[in-house]
């Protein structure tokens, strides 16, 4: 129990770490397009220690992140993509019909399509809809990323352990 | 690859494709540009009249311009700065987006009246 208590503190601190490095690296990417680095974190937690520690570790970075670097604007974005990709991991995951990339995938989606139903929220306009196939294109992308640098990662600790 | 990641990737490319395309056919030329600010409409500009005008909102500024009828949002204080590195905007339904001060520009087509100048 402690051992998995202090795993997840590693974790969340790498989550949180991740993101701050991906805001120092600048990447010439149209609006709303992120590699979302972080989520590298949560999908390789997910797979080792469960969904409850990824879904802690999730929240954690969210509100650290929001108090840290950006404020609280930005903080319902990011909760809400960052909601929905884990529930949408979660659920597929369970189902057994996806791979790591598949999950992760669909994460990448999820949490697009979780910010831009905020954006829609908060604007109280549809046009931020246009965005929307190219956001649906990058989520893909950027999840099918982390879900390679993830499975290499789990391969590469379980080759370790055994 | 399992067979639900392939699934996954071309749904998506689709949905994608098939609402690309739905924006592209929708595309008209616009006549006005109207401001809203948290989704209220706050100002709307006839796109022939070029203008400069400055919006001020409670969470900073957005210089936004009209020339040769296109219009962009020139200097803005926001934190993120995408509104102003956005492209200039002209076609009914496009817009500029400036999430930190909750701010949209939208392009729209021909309407009854062409009101011009600000309304509050």
């Amino acid at each position: 129990m402690s051992r998995k208590i202090a795993y997840g503190g590693i974790f969340a601190a790498l989550a949180l770490l991740m993101g701050y490095v991906e805001a120092m690296i600048p990447l010439p990417l149209p609006a709303g397009v992120k590699l979302g680095l972080s989520n590298v974190v949560v999908v390789l937690c997910l797979y080792t220690l469960g969904g409850r520690a990824a879904f802690g570790i999730s929240l954690v970075r969210v509100v650290l992140a929001a108090l840290l670097f950006k404020g609280f604007l930005s903080f319902w974005y990011s909760c809400a993509g960052a909601l929905l990709s884990f529930a949408v991991m979660v659920l597929a995951k369970r189902s057994g019909h996806f791979s790591i990339r598949g999950v992760s995938m669909l994460g990448g989606v999820s949490h697009n399509v979780g910010q831009m139903v905020v954006a829609v929220l908060f604007l109280g306009r549809a046009v931020v809809l246009t965005l929307s196939p190219l956001l649906l294109v990058s989520g893909l992308l950027a999840g099918f990323g982390i879900g390679l640098v993830s499975e290499r990662c789990i391969r590469y600790v379980q080759q370790r352990k055994g | 690859m399992k067979k639900g990641d392939r699934w996954v990737l071309l749904v998506v490319l689709l949905a994608a494709a098939v609402l690309a395309i739905v924006f592209a056919v929708q595309k008209k030329a616009g006549a006005e540009a109207v401001v809203y600010v948290s989704g209220v409409e706050t100002a709307r500009f006839p796109l022939s009249t070029p203008i400069q005008w400055r919006l001020e909102t409670a969470w900073g500024y957005n210089e936004i311009q009209i020339e040769d009828g296109v219009v962009s949002v020139i200097d803005a204080d926001c934190r993120d700065g995408i509104c102003v590195n956005h492209a200039p905007i002209s076609s009914q339904g496009e817009s500029i987006v400036c999430l930190p001060h909750e701010m949209v520009i939208e392009i729209e087509g021909e309407t009854a009246a062409a009101l011009d100048g600000v309304v509050q």
